[in-house]
């Protein structure tokens, strides 16, 4: 794999929140490599740091939020120290992200075609400078992302507000903004969450689709192992800030090597497993304040021995893969 | 013997209408106000110790359903038969002798429980409510066995729901619900808002207290895999009205309805991805305010014709007790694909 083929670097990423009980390593250590033209899944559970990481690469943590250490390079680029006139620059243009909760991200008080004229005037430089040409060219290509998102009759659907728009509609509205610019990288944090089943496939083959057409990389957060294994190239797992497994998506769901991915696939219920009782994991995610220097998932590891009550680096489990487990050393050397 | 041949709950011909209000303009227009058909005309029955899963998208009218049935909203019209007794026609006080017998777990976690009473206050409320101890310590007894029950201790009684993580309270609502030893209980959605390894320590939480206390439920969810994990029988809901329903395992391998069979075939599946074939649904869900003529699911329907546009279609039994609402259930042949998906349920 040589450089060229890496759209995003991410290393040893520590984002860190201020609070009055003390110091949230909200991430911490965190390493991410997306290639160009992947779909990186990124799963955790609620606290797990997965949106926090995505927030940081896009320069969009605030007070009492703080980078705190690591280095961002985005397509040769290091990121972090760049002014806010550069950062808005790439912001957009190159990477989007689409949010969770479409009602809220979107601007209520504006209407669809409006808030996609916007992100096409701050980004795109192909339009005609000025005048006419220019406002139509915008018309013309905010009609061609609503059909691109699959929106019927986008021509007069402009002119409307995100209110008037169903779940699934909102988030396609979302996802055609997000793309009007033609981003290098799209991060689509938990883009089917607060939608339906049938409705959620839907969004899903739409991102999908779009990214084999444009040929962008997508990283898409979810906390839904099902969706990744659908969807996603590669995977990444994340607890309590940090990446505990990542690998190319089959082999990590098909042979889990950290217990915490283990105890998640063991948890989701199956339609074959009626009858047999699932094995949840014990217990819940640590407070992120004043953490030991062990693994973090030694408290409900089913496994935990007395050598993981140390710092447990990230360590190699087979090709392409890691994962953050005192075990795999071991059994490596034996 | 007749418990074990009469069902527990006898739901029939259930409906539940919103009406909105008459404004001035509305009497001055003379334009009807809006109404919506949350539950149409649906019965079923739940037999006593099973767990009966009820599926929909949101908006479909299960938590509706599931609230009427307790008469939580009043119903419209219909009969629900408790143990024989028709709680429809009950008055206020015998209503609420009923209701220790029939209680309900809520979705929201954060919201159905007062962030200012003490877990001891929110959870011995039913007990003060149907004066079911006679004292201070006797209650308070109650409460820690209930709490111990379903993984909590004594020490937690004087805190605040806000001192709790989203599994915890869950916990606590179940507490709750259990203390007045009732028979049968709506879950709501119980595991919707938490997190995978959290949803499955409280879904075997679930499954351990039926068996442990005796208790059948009324399962709510939006979720085919939890349904299909824990339910024995299973009904689909769509627009107000259960469009399919038989045992678990017959409706999961084989299910008739088209609406079904999309639904299995949109669940992402982490064993075998894009190994089924997709039942492609088009369009969203239409208004409930302004539901469409004939069958409901029309609309978005693969298989519809014409005469679907016109007449609701009258459920039809395909197997003992598997009972499904489609004119196109003879022609319709993406059965075998979604059976081979299921194997083994």
């Amino acid at each position: 794999m040589s450089q060229n083929d890496i759209l995003l670097e991410v290393e040893d990423l520590r984002t860190v929140f201020d609070t009055s009980e003390g110091a949230v390593r909200a991430v911490d250590g965190v390493d991410v490599t997306v290639r160009r033209g992947e779909c990186l899944g990124v799963v955790g559970e609620s606290g797990s740091g997965k949106s926090v990481t995505f927030s940081s690469v896009m320069g969009l943590v605030r007070a009492p939020g703080r980078i705190a250490g690591g280095r961002i390079r985005f397509d040769g680029r290091d990121l972090i120290g760049l002014g806010p006139r550069d950062m808005r620059a790439i912001r957009g243009r190159d990477i989007s992200m689409t949010m969770q909760d479409a009602l809220t991200a979107l601007n209520p008080a504006l209407t669809v075609g409006e808030q996609l004229a916007e992100m096409l005037n701050a980004h795109d430089e192909d339009l005609p400078a000025r005048g006419g040409a220019r406002r139509r060219a915008i018309r013309e290509k905010s009609v061609e992302m609503l059909r691109l998102v699959g929106i019927p009759s986008p021509d007069s659907r402009l002119g409307q507000y995100p209110h008037e728009f169903s779940g699934g509609m909102r988030q396609r509205i979302m996802i055609a903004i997000a793309l009007a610019p033609g981003p290098k990288l799209l991060i689509a944090d938990e883009p089917t969450t607060a939608l339906d089943v049938t409705i959620q496939a839907q969004v899903l083959e739409l991102i999908s689709d779009i990214r084999a057409r444009l040929g962008m990389s997508v990283v898409l957060i979810t906390h839904d192992l099902g969706v990744v294994a659908e969807h996603c190239d590669r995977v990444m797992v994340m607890y309590a800030g940090q990446v505990v497994e990542e690998g190319a998506t089959v082999d990590v769901i098909a042979n889990p090597r950290h217990p915490y991915t283990r105890g998640l696939l063991a948890s989701i219920p199956r339609l074959s497993m009626r009858g047999q009782p699932i094995r949840p994991i014990e217990g819940q995610v640590p407070n992120l304040v004043g953490l030991p220097p062990q693994c973090r998932f030694y408290s409900r590891c089913p496994e935990r021995m007395d050598s993981c009550l140390q710092t447990v680096a990230m360590r190699p489990a087979g090709p392409g893969r890691r994962a953050r487990c005192i075990a795999i050393a071991e059994e490596a050397v034996a | 013997m007749t418990s074990l041949t009469n069902p527990l709950v006898q739901v029939e011909n259930l409906s539940k209408v919103y009406e909105g209000r008459r404004s001035l303009a509305n009497r001055l227009t003379g334009v009807e106000p809006f109404s919506v058909r949350a539950v149409n005309d649906v019965s079923f029955h739940v037999d006593r110790g099973e767990i009966l899963g009820l599926i929909g998208e949101s908006g479909c009218g299960k938590s509706t359903l599931g609230r009427a049935v307790l008469r939580l909203h009043e119903p419209t019209a219909g009969r629900v038969l408790f143990d024989g007794t028709d709680v429809t026609a009950l008055s206020a006080g015998a209503l609420k002798d009923m209701r220790r017998r029939m209680q309900i777990v809520f979705q929201d976690p954060y919201a159905s429980l007062n962030p200012r009473s003490t877990v001891a206050d929110i959870v011995g409320l039913p007990l003060r409510l149907h004066g079911l101890a006679a004292s201070r310590s006797e209650m308070r007894d109650q409460v820690v066995g209930i709490l111990e029950k379903v993984g909590l201790n004594a020490a937690h009684l004087d805190r605040y729901p806000h001192q709790f993580s989203g599994g915890q309270r869950q916990r606590i609502g179940i507490a709750r619900a259990l203390i007045s030893h009732p028979e049968f209980i709506v879950c709501d959605e119980p595991v919707s808002a938490l997190d995978v390894s959290i949803q499955a320590q409280i879904i075997q939480l679930l499954l351990e207290l039926k068996d442990e206390m005796g208790l059948t439920y009324l399962f709510i969810s939006h979720d085919i895999s939890v349904i299909g994990y824990l339910s024995n029988r299973v009904a689909v809901m769509y627009l107000g009205e259960i469009v399919e329903m038989g045992p678990a395992s017959d409706v999961l391998a084989r299910p008739r309805h088209p609406y079904t069979q999309s639904l299995m075939s949109a669940v992402p599946d982490v064993d075998a991805p894009g190994h089924h074939q997709r039942v492609r649904l088009t369009g969203d869900l239409p208004s409930p305010l302004d539901p469409p003529p004939g069958c409901k699911f029309h609309t978005r329907c693969p298989l519809a014709t014409d005469a679907c546009k016109h007449a609701a279609p009258v459920p039809e039994e395909v197997s003992p007790g598997h009972r499904v609402a489609c004119h196109r259930l003879h022609e319709n042949l993406s059965v075998l694909e979604t059976a081979s998906r299921a194997e083994g349920c």
